[in-house]
């Protein structure tokens, strides 16, 4: 089986679709913020693709930068959940549809 | 033919893991217990690992590993323990546009596809030995992105440390009780 970059972009799109079909459709916050998580794991996936493709480091080093931007969206979408679950009693997405603190 | 990344059993374990990770991406999204997303997404993530392993980028890979599996998996358990949501019976788990969003889809799937078939990478040399390189000495790969992050990356990397320290503080504040609902 030779695997070409071709295959990577067909992963990768997949499983950003995924992630985005998640973030549009599912009422609960916390599995929303998991679904970001996907998406940003797809983008990994291609950045480590097109660094071997090219033969260049630079796509390895912007994944270590994803990882951590995903570390600190994941903290602040959590302390947004636990705000939120205080707030209203509820993680549906379709409930906090109130624009006021 | 050029550009072929991974042959033989090495192309058919990226076949199993890409989709099994896929599989496990989709129970993601449906699950409708948060503890099975957060499983499923852990699963996710570890077969992603292992793509980056056949990729020969270990250090991504391990940083995933250490980072996602250890980090952020144990940091999203905790929150659903703290809200203690269960999953009540008869409640739906999608929302009411979930048939727009299926609709939507293909809207970005075209242009997608059209860039898939048309674009023709150009045909470089394979040099998997760049991966591991540091001026001129072939070493490991986390030697290798260590080089290229402090030398052409130091500011990046330096904003990075603020924008967690950012990051940090922003979740202590938004987490904390207010300190009026409290009396």
């Amino acid at each position: 089986m030779n695997v070409t970059i071709n295959h990577f972009l067909v992963v990768s799109f997949l499983l950003f679709a995924i992630g985005f079909f998640g973030v549009l459709v599912r009422r609960n916050f916390l599995t929303l913020l998991m679904s970001v998580e996907l998406m940003l794991n797809a983008v990994n996936l291609n950045l480590i693709a097109f660094s071997r493709r090219l033969s260049d480091l630079t796509g390895q080093v912007f994944s270590v930068f994803v990882i951590t931007i995903a570390a600190g969206e994941a903290a602040v979408g959590l302390a947004l959940t636990i705000s939120l679950f205080r707030q209203r009693k509820t993680l549906n997405v379709e409930e906090a549809d109130v624009l006021r603190g | 033919m050029g550009g072929v990344l991974l042959t033989g059993a090495a192309g058919w374990a990226f076949v199993v893991f890409a989709v099994l990770a896929l599989g496990m991406a989709v129970a993601v999204v449906v699950a409708r217990n948060p503890v099975h997303s957060a499983l499923y997404l852990l699963g996710s993530f570890l077969l992603v690992a292992c793509i980056f392993f056949l990729m020969q980028a270990e250090f991504p890979g391990a940083v995933q590993m250490l980072v996602y599996a250890g980090g952020i998996m144990v940091l999203f358990l905790f929150v659903i323990m703290l809200v203690h949501q269960r999953t009540v019976k008869g409640t739906k788990a999608f929302q009411h546009q979930w048939d727009i969003a299926l609709l939507l889809l293909p809207v970005f799937a075209l242009p997608f596809l059209y860039i898939l078939w048309t674009e023709r990478f150009a045909d470089l040399p394979e040099k998997p030995e760049a991966l591991r390189a540091v001026g001129g000495r072939l070493l490991g790969n986390t030697e290798a992105v260590a080089s290229v992050l402090y030398r052409d990356y130091l500011l990046p990397f330096e904003v990075a440390s603020v924008f967690l320290l950012v990051a940090m503080i922003g979740a202590v504040v938004l987490g904390r009780r207010s300190v009026e609902k409290v009396d």
